[in-house]
Formats: C-alpha cells, structure tokens, sequence
C-alpha cells in the first residue's frame, strides 16, 4: 500500500485508496495526538518549507504542528515579508529554498494551479495548501475523516455544501473526495455564486433555497463568504445574505431532524453562521479543527515514505 | 506488551496462559505500534496499527513480545515507542524465534522461545490459526 501520486495537488489526482489509507493513517495519528508524547519521530531526517503566498491562520498552523509532531525541520515563508515582495518570480524563490536542501514544500498561493506548475519544475514532494479557486485537498480530507468521525461512514452520505460555491476551493474539494467516496453531494445557494453547468460538469444536485437543502442533508458543510475574491458583487448586501442564507437556530429546529454543522472557518458570525449554531450542540467545526492536524501528518508521512 | 501487527498473536496466548497462573489483575496488558518509530520510513511505506495502552507504564516492569528476533531495529523501535508513555522500571524481550548471527544493534531476547541460525538469504515466517489458518514455523531458502 503505498500513495499513488508523489504531490499532493488535489483530490481529483486520487484515487479511492489513496483516500481510504490517508484516513486510516490519519487516524493513528489521532491516537499519537493524545498521548502524553504527542510526537513520533518518523521524519526527523525531512525538512519541509512552508510556502504562503496567502495569508492564513489555521491551515498555517496546522502544518507546521503537523510537521513538528512527526520531528521534522520546518522553515517558513510568508510573500509579504519576503523577496517575493521585490519581484522575486516564484520558481526562483522555490530553487534558491531547494538549494538549501529542503524536502518536502507546502504551498498555497491566490493563483490556480500554482503548485502543478511547481510539480512540473522541482524535485520535492508538494503539497497543496489552497491554490485560487482551484482545490484545499486537506481540508477536503479532514471534513471527510470528521464526518466520518461522528456519522461512521461516508457512503450514501448526504452532504450539502452551502455559499459560495463559485469562489471556493473547499466546495471544489470536498465534491471531488465525496463523490469518489460515494456521498451524494448538493451544492445551495444563490444563483450567482454557484457555476452554471456545476451539474452536468459534477453530477452534484443544485438547490437554491437554504430549507430545503437542509431538509434533504445529513451534514451542512457550510462556507464563508468570500469578501476579498468578489470583484463585482453577487449579492446586494451581507444582510440580504444573512436573511436568505444565514442558518440560525430557529431554521435548525424548524427541520424536525438532528444535522450536522460544519464550517472551514473562519466564520463570518451573523452572516453564514449564527453563533447559536457555531457553538451549538450539533457543530463539528472544533473537531474538523484538530482533525486537521492529523490529517496533515498522514499527508506528509505518506508522501515522504513515498520519496525513493 | 505485545507489538504490532504480528506479535500480539504470541503476547496473547502468552497472557492467557499467565492470567491462569497468577492472579488476572497482577498482569496489565497492551499492544504496540511502531511504525512511526521505524527508522526506514523513508524507504519503504508501512502502514500503521492500532496501539492499545489502557494504563500507565510509569514504573512497571515491561516484557515486550515479538514473534521473531533478526536485525533488533524493531526492537529499537519499541523501545523508543514505549518510553513516549512514560518510564518503566525494567524492560524485557520475549520472543518465539531469535535468529542469531546478523544483528545490527546490541539486543538480546531474555525469553526465547527458539535460537534458529540463518543466513541472510533466508526468510522466517511464523503462521497463526488465528490469522493464517494454519499454525507452523517456516524456514526458507530463497
């Protein structure tokens, strides 16, 4: 058993075995997290740079403890402090890290496909961090093991990812890894922030009203409504959203049936997500948090026991 | 304790038979994994198994059983992987099989069941009835 690709760019490069091992070894790791050691010392001869073209906070941080519990060097690297901001191209950047021996690099960057790009031109194993719109493989992953975590299985699952579809990574993702897993997958939400043929192209169902979508799933995976990729606006007005596609508490109860919360963070409290549902009973949002950070150690050991 | 994944069939017949002889609640039993221990993860993925420790380790006398004893990396391992549970006052070696000559660190089984000397080419296999279906030592020549 062995991974079947050297990168990981996205979860459309996998395969469904590929997903199964990355799970079950995710969750030895888990088991490894609540030690009172919680290292091993499996890539202790591994140094991994942390490339980030974009800012984040969780993803970030999840790395780089991922790394540091499996003991491996990690160096950091933000775009805005760096030579990156004196036009340093991005492949020069990458070769001049190499040069300094360097394993393994996880990336993300705001351009699509920036680190196939990279796959195509350096050595090292790559991980994809988020790239643009394209795909965030592991957040795809640690939904899919906290779903899998609190509801026992994925297949037949029904997963209805809510927001903005059009601009989001996650929902790329996460459609991808659900229909390979054999979830039934529902995209919801306004017209204008869901791509038209998504559909035919997918084969996910499209619902544009937020009740009914919630009717039909087993888990809400909702989103966040991206500010900072709308150039021109899709929506009249936050609270117009918050009105048409903002889950409370109320609309919860008024399903008659228990379903799950999920979000990527970070939330947009009153808009996509009311704090009463955030911190309610039926949120996983914490859980896929310290999942994460499982998650990210199974990826990395796997793709460096993959190297040779 | 018995380590993952071949030499818990051995650690629990072995706890069995002494749960007959002693009294049960004098013997805490677990089960090892040490894949991420392993020092060759680099050359060659295994795939991890479930480790199952449902008690403090600190100041216990341990006995790690293993179904065979060749180049002692894997007892090296479980040694690494035990002492992140904390500090056992003594630590043991149990095994069915120790095959002498090719060690490549200074360990010693304390109980053996069976000194086979080998040579590098051949293999080792012990089968089960639990898991093989059949219950036999093999010795082969490759």
């Amino acid at each position: 058993m062995r991974l079947s690709t050297k990168h990981l760019l996205g979860i459309k490069d996998l395969n469904k075995e590929d997903i199964e091992l990355i799970l079950a070894t995710a969750s030895q790791f888990k088991d490894v997290l609540q030690r009172p050691v919680k290292k091993v010392p499996s890539l202790r001869d591994v140094t991994i740079v942390n490339l980030f073209y974009e800012n984040s906070t969780r993803t970030r941080m999840s790395f780089e403890l991922a790394e540091r519990r499996l003991s491996a060097d990690t160096l950091n690297f933000a775009a805005s402090s760096s030579s990156a901001a004196k036009g340093e191209t991005l492949l020069d950047t990458v070769n001049n890290i190499l040069s300094m021996k360097v394993d393994m690099v996880v990336m993300r960057h705001s351009a699509s496909g920036a680190p196939h790009f990279l796959a195509k031109h350096i050595p090292a194993a790559i991980v994809n961090a988020g790239d643009g719109i394209n795909e965030h493989p592991t957040q795809a992953l640690l939904d899919a093991f906290s779903m899998q975590e609190k509801l026992g299985k994925l297949e037949g699952l029904k997963v209805a990812i809510i927001g903005d579809i059009l601009h989001s990574r996650v929902a790329l993702s996460n459609i991808y890894l659900l229909n390979k897993m054999g979830a039934e997958v529902m995209v919801a939400g306004p017209p204008t922030l869901i791509p038209k043929y998504i559909s035919e192209a997918l084969g996910v169902k499209v619902e544009y009203n937020l009740k009914k979508a919630l009717q039909w799933c087993d888990v809400a995976n909702v989103l966040r409504i991206q500010l900072e990729r709308q150039n021109q606006p899709l929506f009249s007005s936050l609270r117009e959203y918050s009105l048409a596609y903002g889950i409370n508490k109320r609309l919860l109860e008024s399903l008659g049936k228990e379903i799950t919360i999920m979000h990527p963070g970070p939330i947009n409290r009153g808009v996509e997500l009311d704090s009463d549902v955030a911190d309610g009973p039926f949120s996983i949002i914490l859980n896929q948090v310290e999942n994460g950070v499982a998650i990210r150690m199974a990826v990395l050991y796997l793709l460096a026991s993959r190297e040779n | 304790m018995g380590l993952q994944p071949r030499g818990i069939f051995l650690s629990d017949r072995i706890v069995n038979e002494l749960q007959l002889l002693v009294s049960p609640e004098s013997i805490v039993y677990g089960k090892l994994d040490i894949t991420f221990y392993r020092d060759d993860v680099r050359k060659q993925l295994h795939v991890a198994n479930e480790t199952d420790i449902p008690f403090s380790i600190e100041n216990k006398n341990v006995i790690l059983i293993d179904d065979v004893l060749y180049t002692g990396r894997t007892t090296r391992a479980a040694l690494d992987a035990l002492l992140d549970f904390g500090r056992p006052a003594k630590v043991e070696l149990c095994v069915l099989i120790d095959r002498r000559f090719r060690r490549e660190y200074p360990i010693q089984g304390d109980y053996v069941g069976l000194s086979l000397d080998t040579i590098k080419s051949q293999k080792v296999k012990v089968y089960w009835k639990e898991k093989d279906k059949r219950e036999c030592i093999e010795l082969l020549d490759s």
